[in-house]
């Protein structure tokens, strides 16, 4: 499987990590029971899901990508900006 | 010893739900009756009952560890009017979907006593439930690359020990011994320089264990609803009162979600978000072969699992995809991977050819070990989160979740397992890697 990295272009999936959904990512000032749920918890979509990936084995980017659990289509990769 | 006896209700004059016609015992009288009458005196090992308006315990999700909760509900609990929901068809999902390793070698005293308990339920099961699971304790061993995998796996034999497990540290020429095409030379891709042995451990046969459980809960009255997905709760006054499904609303007294794979789904229907995120786990096997080896190989330093089927197959597996996906369809990269480690270790294995492969879903959970017990909502409970370790303990899951259901509270064993632990702090976490489900 390829994945469009924006910095690289169509590189192997082994190239890539993936790293959590964003909906998990926990912000700095994050309150203990959002940082608890953000952590220990995840809505484990059966679909469409938005994940954050790193190009781990590549140009190291991290990147935001849109993806479904159920058919591994991808719809979109993009740089993750922080708070974007 | 208890003994799984179909006929036991009739005695009792305790009415079957449904039954149409007396299982017949499997037994070698019964065999060669059967050779003189034509083999026309076997009746289905279990019925296809229409669902039924209302049900005391609806167990979701016909895997192995659903039938064995509602067997244990019936046999040991006494509830009687028991519905297994099984979307599918029983044996499609995970239970057809593993190694078939069985053992109970972990590191945590709460694992221990999970998977010990499991261990000792193996061996009786085929006697219990009237049906040849194929139980084989041909011995499961953790092979040792190096001397840091020498010291763990001496103090996990420790751990065991301690615990009254078997456990057994074996030297390099104890392992070539007891697997000669093992790569035993010092320049091997992983050299190996040990092995911690359970040899209480070994194989089942999957599928039986699913037949086997569902032909033995159906004759005590349990009904096996395949092709029958639930797609919605029903709750009033504060509790769950019955499930919506493809066939129907189906009232219950108490419902225990027990899918792999659907159990984040199942509980958000009831507004929960469960500390699970599910990934792909593969396998495959081998054209089938005359017996090489006669034991499990596990490494886990590599994470490669070896063993040979009955039929003859070497079954191999790994490391999960380590990206969620419910596609039960993995990648060839693994397959790659797993079988050059396969290879590194059993260079005779270079010569096969793979028949198939295989992949399921497995319910991460945040600290690798399995939820049992009571949900913040009432009369809903949830056995899930199994990782990669739900076949082996098939019977102690069934026992324990059928005894918490019963009773409405957790048995000591599985009391450390409740889904309130994370936020808690109480994790129980084999690998010590903190909340990231993908890792091993």
């Amino acid at each position: 499987m390829l994945i469009a990295c924006p910095y690289c272009g169509p590189r192997d999936l082994a190239e890539f990590t993936f790293e959590r959904p964003i909906a998990s990512i926990v912000a700095i000032d994050a309150p203990v029971d959002v940082a608890m749920q953000a952590l220990f918890t995840r809505d484990n979509p059966r679909g469409p899901s938005a994940e954050l990936w790193r190009h781990a084995y590549g140009c190291r980017a991290w990147l935001r990508m849109e993806r479904d659990t159920a058919t591994h289509a991808i719809a979109d990769v993009a740089p993750y900006e922080a708070g974007a | 010893m208890f003994r799984a006896d179909p006929y036991q209700n009739q005695r009792s004059g305790v009415p079957l739900h449904g039954l149409i016609k007396r299982m017949r015992r499997y037994s070698a009288f019964n065999l060669i009756r059967a050779g003189i009458d034509g083999q026309t005196s076997w009746s289905p090992a279990w019925r296809a009952p229409e669902p039924k308006p209302a049900y005391d315990i609806v167990v979701v999700g016909g895997g192995g560890h659903g039938l064995a909760t509602a067997y244990y509900l019936a046999k040991l609990h006494g509830v009687r009017s028991v519905a297994v929901l099984e979307k599918g068809w029983i044996g499609g999902g995970n239970v057809g979907r593993n190694t078939t390793i069985v053992r109970s070698n972990y590191r945590l005293p709460e694992s221990q006593r999970l998977l010990e308990f499991s261990l000792k339920l193996w061996e009786g099961l085929s006697d219990d439930l009237n049906y040849n699971v194929m139980f084989s304790q041909r011995g499961a061993v953790f092979l040792g690359h190096s001397d840091s995998d020498m010291t763990r796996l001496a103090e996990r034999g420790d751990a065991l020990r301690c615990n009254g497990i078997d456990a057994e540290l074996l030297t390099r020429e104890q392992v070539g011994r007891l697997v000669p095409p093992l790569d035993l030379s010092p320049k091997a891709r992983f050299p190996v320089v040990g092995g911690l042995i359970q040899r209480r451990g070994g194989t089942a046969r999957h599928d039986a264990v699913a037949w086997g459980y569902a032909r033995a809960a159906d004759a005590l009255g349990v009904d096996i609803i395949q092709n029958c997905e639930v797609t919605g709760l029903v709750s009033g006054g504060g509790r769950i009162t019955g499930v919506r499904t493809t066939r129907g609303e189906i009232a219950a007294g108490r419902v225990g979600l027990c899918a792999t794979g659907g159990s984040s789904r199942l509980a958000a229907m009831a507004g929960l978000r469960l500390p699970i995120e599910c990934h792909n786990l593969q396998a495959f096997v081998s054209e089938p072969i005359k017996p090489m080896i006669d034991t499990v190989i596990m490494s886990q330093s590599v994470h490669c699992y070896i063993s040979q089927s009955d039929k003859g197959e070497i079954v191999l597996g790994g490391d999960p995809d380590l990206y969620p996906s419910y596609a039960q369809r993995g990648m060839p990269r693994r397959l790659e991977e797993v079988a050059s480690q396969a290879i590194a270790l059993v260079p005779a294995l270079s010569r096969l050819r793979m028949l198939r492969s295989w992949a399921g879903t497995t319910d991460m959970s945040f600290d690798g070990s399995p939820i049992i017990g009571p949900t913040p909502i009432g009369e809903l409970y949830v056995n899930a989160g199994w990782c990669y370790g739900g076949f082996k303990a098939t019977p102690a899951s069934g026992w324990l979740y059928a005894h918490t259901l019963a009773t409405g509270a957790p048995h000591p064993i599985n009391a450390p397992f409740g889904l309130d632990r994370f936020e808690r702090g109480a994790t129980i976490d084999e690998a010590g890697v903190g909340p990231m489900p993908h890792h091993r």
